[in-house]
């Protein structure tokens, strides 16, 4: 077997309960992320989602299993997992460039003044904030706050990017504008993305593959749905393909009815679904593009 | 209808004059009497009882002082500007002293809860001593009465600065902190490049109270210590019993404990920041 980017292997997580018992909130956690990929995970609320995250940023401690990326085992932090938070953690006195600057001087200390500047402006026009430089986070939407710590994340260009609910706190207009973003970024990068999402459309907008989780405590990731829709993909054109609904429906399906039951394959691999194999995948490439720039136009106007 | 600023102004004016007046009205001598008493003739005809300068002879003497603030004719006989820049050497040196040990000694408790707990009951012994109180153990070891005015001022100013400073680094948000660590910052560098400007305001505010309590010690310590400073002049002037000299000199007080805590004030919004 060829080894992955990434591979996690039997993760636990388990606290003491407070009565002298134990509380097992995920148990034997395994699945495998290559180079490139964008993966969702979803489940409901106390599976230990964003523990899994944390580990995999390194600023939690799995109880047992371990973590390994590039053939190296994870311990602790590093520059070479990116990680956006929910609440976008931007240093408050920082304006939004010196919030970029601070994360590529981290990641490149031998770079001169001129060049960290460059490259962080680089990538805050990436997300449309080049007009907001100078700028406090106190005075930004919360939509633009996470654009700044999506940049922020991009910008020091690790290996894997970790996003941790990162649209959970914005409105749906907010939200959809800036998953174009991510799209968008995403396409230009390609880079490998972990992202926790309670969202199914955003889900399905956005990865290659979704896991499942069921339900905590001991909760496992049951299922590893592919999401067989072409890229590059677009949030006004993507309901069009007949692919998405089937894969919507099964996620919901899932979510509803089968998220308290639901076990991985005998081996703890998640089951491997394809809910839309051999649904025709074809969408009109002249309508798709032209309707993407102008949803594109009208999301920015409301944006602003 | 002039704004907020100007009625508020003219408000202010207006309770000055009428309390002024007031307090002139009230220390008018007595009307002289017809015929002098036994005791007024052997007394020469001055008053019985000694009264509240009126505030016009304050504000005179005011003016005197203030023109030539920084003579010095002698011991006890200096200008308000030299007496009052002892009491400002007096407390700055202590309080920078303070400075120099409370704010490391409080990141260190702030970034250790080991530290914290170990060093917390000694803080919490120390820190409600009246600094006076420490005096007579300063004057014998220190052997100086200026030095151990100084002393004081430290021992005085330092509580809030430490306990402010290692509230402020303790209550650092984590996210912030995670984000240094996804960084890869070693400690120091977290340190200056994160907790410290995110618990800066805290810190800042514990400087503002503790100069603020240093200003107030400074006169009781003065007092007790002599020589120079706005204290001893205070009490030296009592002792000569030239009570407009007192009034003035406490009305300075106040002025340059209002500078003072201005000063930290406008430190205090550099370091601000909005969440």
């Amino acid at each position: 077997m060829s080894k992955s980017f990434l591979e996690v292997d039997g993760l636990f997580k388990i606290y003491p309960d407070g009565q002298g018992g134990e509380l097992t909130v995920f148990e034997d956690i395994r699945f495998a992320l290559e180079k490139g990929e964008f993966v969702c995970i979803i489940g409901h609320s106390g599976c230990g989602k964003s523990t899994i995250l944390n580990v995999l940023a390194g600023l939690d401690e799995a109880s047992a299993g371990n973590v390994v990326m590039n053939g190296k085992e994870i311990k602790g932090p590093g520059l070479e997992r990116g990680v956006v938070f929910q609440n976008y953690s931007l240093l408050p006195w920082k304006t939004t460039l010196n919030n970029i600057v601070f994360a590529v001087r981290a990641r490149w200390p031998e770079w001169s003044k001129e060049k960290v500047k460059e490259h962080s402006e680089r990538y805050l026009k990436m997300v449309g904030l080049d007009h907001a430089l100078n700028r406090k986070p106190s005075q930004l939407s919360g939509g633009m706050r996470q654009r700044v710590s999506i940049a922020r994340a991009f910008a020091t260009q690790p290996e894997l990017l970790l996003l941790d609910e990162p649209f959970g706190a914005l409105d749906a207009l907010t939200r959809g504008v800036i998953q174009d973003e991510l799209v968008k970024i995403w396409e230009e990068t390609r880079q490998t993305v972990f992202m926790i999402t309670h969202d199914v459309d955003e889900a399905i907008l956005l990865s290659d593959r979704i896991f499942l989780m069921s339900n905590g405590p001991n909760a496992r990731i049951a299922e590893s749905v592919k999401v067989d829709i072409p890229h590059p993909r677009a949030r006004a054109t993507i309901f069009q393909n007949p692919a998405y609904h089937k894969t919507r429906d099964y996620l919901v399906d899932f979510l509803v009815n089968r998220s308290g039951s639901a076990l991985p394959e005998k081996d703890g691999t998640p089951k491997i679904v394809e809910p839309a194999k051999g649904v025709a995948q074809s969408t009109p490439a002249s309508f798709d593009s032209e309707t993407e720039s102008e949803s594109d136009t009208a999301a920015r106007a409301v944006n602003a | 209808m002039a704004s907020l600023n100007v009625r508020a102004a003219l408000l202010s004016v207006s309770f000055l004059i009428l309390a002024l007046g007031l307090w002139e009205m009230a220390t008018q001598p007595p009307e002289a009497q017809t015929g002098m008493t036994e005791y007024e003739m052997l007394m020469g005809g001055a008053d019985q009882e000694s009264r509240v300068p009126p505030p016009s002879a304050v504000l005179k003497l005011a003016w005197a002082e203030l023109s030539n603030p920084f003579y010095d004719a002698g011991a006890n006989d200096k200008g308000i500007g030299i007496q009052l820049g002892y009491s400002v050497y007096r407390v700055l040196t202590g309080y920078l002293a303070a400075m120099a040990i409370a704010l490391p000694v409080g990141f260190l408790i702030g970034m250790s809860p080991l530290m914290y707990k170990a060093l917390n009951p000694y803080i919490q012994v120390l820190r409600p001593i009246s600094p006076l109180a420490w005096m007579p153990l300063a004057l014998f070891i220190i052997q100086d009465s200026d030095a151990s005015a100084i002393f004081v001022i430290f021992i005085c100013s330092i509580w809030p600065m430490l306990l402010n400073t290692a509230f402020g680094v303790a209550n650092v948000r984590q996210d912030w902190v995670n984000v240094a660590r996804t960084h890869e910052l070693g400690p120091l560098r977290t340190a200056i490049t994160v907790i410290l400007p995110a618990a800066a305001p805290t810190i800042l505010t514990g400087m503002r109270i503790s100069i603020g309590i240093a200003w107030l010690v400074i006169v009781a310590a003065e007092m007790l210590v002599g020589g120079t400073g706005i204290g001893y002049y205070v009490w030296n002037e009592w002792n000569n019993l030239d009570l407009a000299s007192v009034i003035f000199s406490i009305l300075m007080i106040g002025v340059v404990g209002m500078l003072l805590d201005l000063a930290l004030g406008k430190a205090q919004k550099l370091v601000e920041y909005k969440e």
